[in-house]
């Protein structure tokens, strides 16, 4: 070899090669944690959240359950506001768009969006019920725990 | 009779794949040279069996016999027949046969035309894609039976989730199979490498094409599915970043690096380790891929139903496979010599640093969706979305993207800037025109901004490589890399300006109503009922005029299938050459006006065509690197030939 990469050896060069690879994989583990920690949303039912606020700013998801009676149609047709309730606590739900097909009064619901700050939860996403074999976790989970309790107060 | 004939078949492919390993691996042995002759034969045996079950299960669809559990819990006899035959595949158990099926065929594909590798080192690749096989084959045979019987013949079958009867159901699973199981092949390359370290040059041109076609498949089968997703579900997104869809990147990306590692290997003797690794990488990706989907521990369209005792299945034969993978890796890796070296301003340099990005990007997005299963663990419910995976992973996919503009110019080796600085000044002014255009517009967040910029110099700068080359006489690998690379540039101008240039409108409309979208005016006609062999629909006609022109009709629609009972929304779409219409129509209110959502998208079709290019250029790079081993292996035939006519 006449070039400067003569001077070193292939067992260096690969070792270099590992540093680099290491260092930048690392830096993309550390950067993915912190990207973790501010970015991914929880999941609260509204008791968690009249206990806890969460920051206006970080998108969280609210489960509960619709209350019956409470679902309006505002006048321009599109926007829908809601009460979700887990049978302790009760959040107000505004959110513009098509609701998916399953989403009624009675049932499950998981939105994905921001608590404002005067209390109303802004919904930029509505998760219902699918099918049978489609259900989003957090809710089956709730349903099953919570969904007793909810019918019997609601009946 | 058809179901206990395809178990059957599916038993022997499972004792066949048994015997492969068994054969495979006393062949390496000195005293077993005899048995390894068997190994090749009984590879395509076996697929050909797997091929059978799969093809038994099929007619079992089409004909909807009931009396097979699998068919009367998925299938219903009003479906029409193409999602009976697709629906085979719409389900955990029929998946698993196609993905076992897909497997087996590989292994039947290499044993019968792959001539370059050293016999050893087929052997061992044999073995290993036989007890990757054997795996899966436990798995279908032990926990997931496809041809299970009902005790009991119901009168009528279940039905399709309605959101998979689609024509994407024929395509998608079974392209982005043959990519993820594909790989599978690569994975047993490396492994049998390892088992003799014979890993150089030759090595990795018998690899290839291997991972050139399974990239492919994998890159159409993504594509595809980005679009049918966008159409299908009516939310009019592209990419979700759902941990389903990030299943099928990650093993995308692997592969992507593998692609390119591969390539220093057979050019340059370099990367040798390294290319092995990710060759386990690629494969493992697609694995946990399937457990993620398969397990049930991930809801969403995909997972069909929950069973924790599958989970648990997979997650063991995961921790065999991945595991045993690295173990023999960190056993072997250092007694694999040292490759070729190179200088950091060079083709393999570019090439190192796009592998790194690439991982990189592959860490963030494996992260991304492991997280919220670590922490449910914990206690704690989270999701993470959209604004945790675009910053992260743009934050090394533009890095990489700026060095893959000039990568292809750099020669082997060692190379300087100074060369190739004149020939980058066009692409170089074009980003920084499109940097002050793209300000001047104004209101475009970071990223889209960012990808504006730099789509047009990209595409200038990918075909950059064929300047000076006489076109005609150019190889078609060549050209492969040329379309692949302004493939990408189109992808990302189609995925920045869907971002950027979108108007949704969301509207309660009258009938005789219209709407102004972007460049478009919507007029709603009327709201009519109408039928299919399997559902009844609300179908809204619209007039959609672009710009004061002629107006056209699309009828979104939506739809009530009745078995099984579910509503979904068939979004209505018209393309043109600058850009998508999107129409859903919602619920009617109380006071007669309807629900509209419409957006018009901007060049947002150029997100697939860019997938669809992509994929393409894997194609020409596969046939370029085929055509020019059959043409060596023809010349050595005709070699041999001659010396033995001089009586050599």
């Amino acid at each position: 070899m006449t070039t400067q990469t003569a001077g070193i050896k292939a067992k260096h060069q690969r070792l270099v090669l590992v540093v680099i690879a290491l260092v930048a994989l690392i830096g993309a583990a550390l950067l993915a944690i912190w990207g973790l920690r501010s970015q991914a949303s929880y999941f609260y039912v509204p008791s968690d959240i009249v206990a806890a606020r969460p920051d206006p700013d970080r998108g969280v998801r609210l489960g509960g359950m619709v209350e019956k009676g409470s679902l309006k149609t505002e006048p321009d047709g599109v926007t829908i506001a809601f009460v979700v309730h887990d049978g302790k606590a009760r959040v107000p739900v505004r959110f513009k768009g098509i609701v998916p097909s399953l989403f009624v009064e009675g049932s499950g619901v998981v939105a994905e969006g921001k608590l404002a700050a005067n209390g109303t939860f802004i919904a930029d996403n509505l998760l219902a019920k699918h099918d049978e074999k489609y259900v989003p976790r957090e809710m089956k989970e709730m349903t099953e725990a919570q969904a007793k309790q909810v019918v019997a107060e609601t009946q | 009779m058809i179901a206990e004939f395809g178990l059957a078949a599916l038993w022997l492919a499972a004792a066949l794949a048994g015997l492969q390993l068994l054969a495979g691996a006393l062949g390496l042995t000195r005293g077993g040279a005899a048995l390894g002759a068997i190994v090749r034969p009984v590879a395509i045996v076996q697929g050909l069996l797997a091929l059978i079950a799969f093809v038994a299960l099929i007619v079992l669809f089409c004909q909807t016999d009931l009396s097979v559990k699998l068919v009367a819990m998925n299938s219903h006899s009003a479906k029409p027949l193409i999602y009976k035959f697709a629906g085979t595949w719409g389900n955990h158990e029929g998946s698993m046969l196609l993905w076992v099926t897909v497997m087996g065929l590989a292994g039947s594909f290499v044993a019968l035309v792959e001539r370059r590798l050293p016999e050893p080192t087929m052997l061992a690749t044999l073995a290993g894609q036989a007890f990757v096989s054997l795996g899966f084959y436990a798995f279908l045979l032990l926990s997931s039976n496809p041809f299970e019987r009902m005790p009991q013949v119901p009168t009528e079958g279940q039905g399709l989730n309605p959101l998979l009867q689609d024509m994407g159901l024929a395509f998608h699973p079974p392209t982005l199979y043959v990519g993820y199981v594909g790989l599978s092949i690569a994975f047993s390359f490396a492994i049998g490498a390892l088992i003799t370290r014979e890993v150089g040059p030759a090595f990795a041109r018998a690899m290839r094409p291997w991972v050139l076609g399974a990239w492919i498949f994998l890159t159409l089968g993504i594509t595809a599915g980005s679009y049918w997703a966008y159409y299908e579900l009516g939310w009019g997104g592209w990419w979700f970043w759902d941990p389903v869809e990030n299943a099928s990147l990650m093993p995308w990306l692997a592969a992507t690096a593998l692609l390119h590692s591969v390539s220093v290997l057979a050019a340059r003797n370099a990367l040798r380790a390294w290319t092995i690794m990710l060759g386990v990488v690629a494969f493992s990706m697609s694995m946990v891929g399937t457990f993620l989907v398969r397990s049930g521990i991930l809801t969403s369209v995909h997972a069909f139903a929950v069973d924790p005792e599958r989970g648990s299945f997979i997650l063991v034969l995961l921790a065999i496979y991945i595991g045993g993978a690295l173990t023999l890796f960190a056993v072997r890796a250092g007694s694999v010599s040292e490759g070729e070296r190179f200088a950091p301003v060079s083709r393999e340099g570019a090439l190192v640093f796009n592998n790194v990005m690439l991982s990189a990007v592959l860490g963030i997005v494996l992260f991304g969706t492991l997280y919220p299963l670590v922490a449910e663990a914990m206690g704690a419910k989270v999701s993470v979305g959209p604004p945790y995976f675009n910053p992260m992973s743009a934050l090394f996919v533009v890095p990489m993207l700026l060095v893959m503009a000039v990568g292809p110019l750099l020669r082997w080796r060692r190379d300087g800037f100074a060369r190739v600085r004149a020939i980058l000044v066009i692409p170089a002014l074009l980003v920084v025109l499109a940097a002050i255009g793209v300000a001047a517009w104004g209101g475009i967040g970071v990223l889209p901004f960012i990808g504006l910029t730099l789509a047009g110099g990209l595409a200038v700068a990918s075909l950059l490589p064929l300047r000076g080359r006489s076109l005609r006489r150019t190889p078609l690998a060549t050209w492969g890399m040329v379309v692949a690379h302004l493939g990408v540039a189109v992808a990302l101008f189609g995925m920045a300006s869907e971002s950027a240039f979108s108007v949704e409108k969301l509207v309660a409309a009258r009938v005789g109503d219209t709407t102004a979208v972007g460049p478009w005016q919507i007029t709603l006609k009327r709201v009519r009922p109408v039928a299919g062999p399997n559902w009844t629909a609300l179908e809204a006609d619209l007039d959609a005029s672009y710009d004061g022109g002629k107006a056209t009709a699309v009828h979104p629609q939506a739809r009530f299938f009745w078995s099984p009972p579910q509503p979904t929304s068939e979004s209505a779409l018209l393309t043109r050459w600058n850009g998508q219409l999107y129409a859903v129509l919602g619920e009617e209110a109380d006071d007669g006006r309807w629900q509209l959502r419409l957006w018009w998208k901007p060049f947002v079709t150029m997100i697939w065509f860019g997938g669809l290019m992509i994929g393409l250029g894997g194609l020409l790079a596969l046939l370029g690197r085929v055509a020019s081993d059959l043409k060596r292996y023809v010349a050595r035939g005709k070699i041999a030939y001659r010396r033995e006519r001089q009586g050599r």
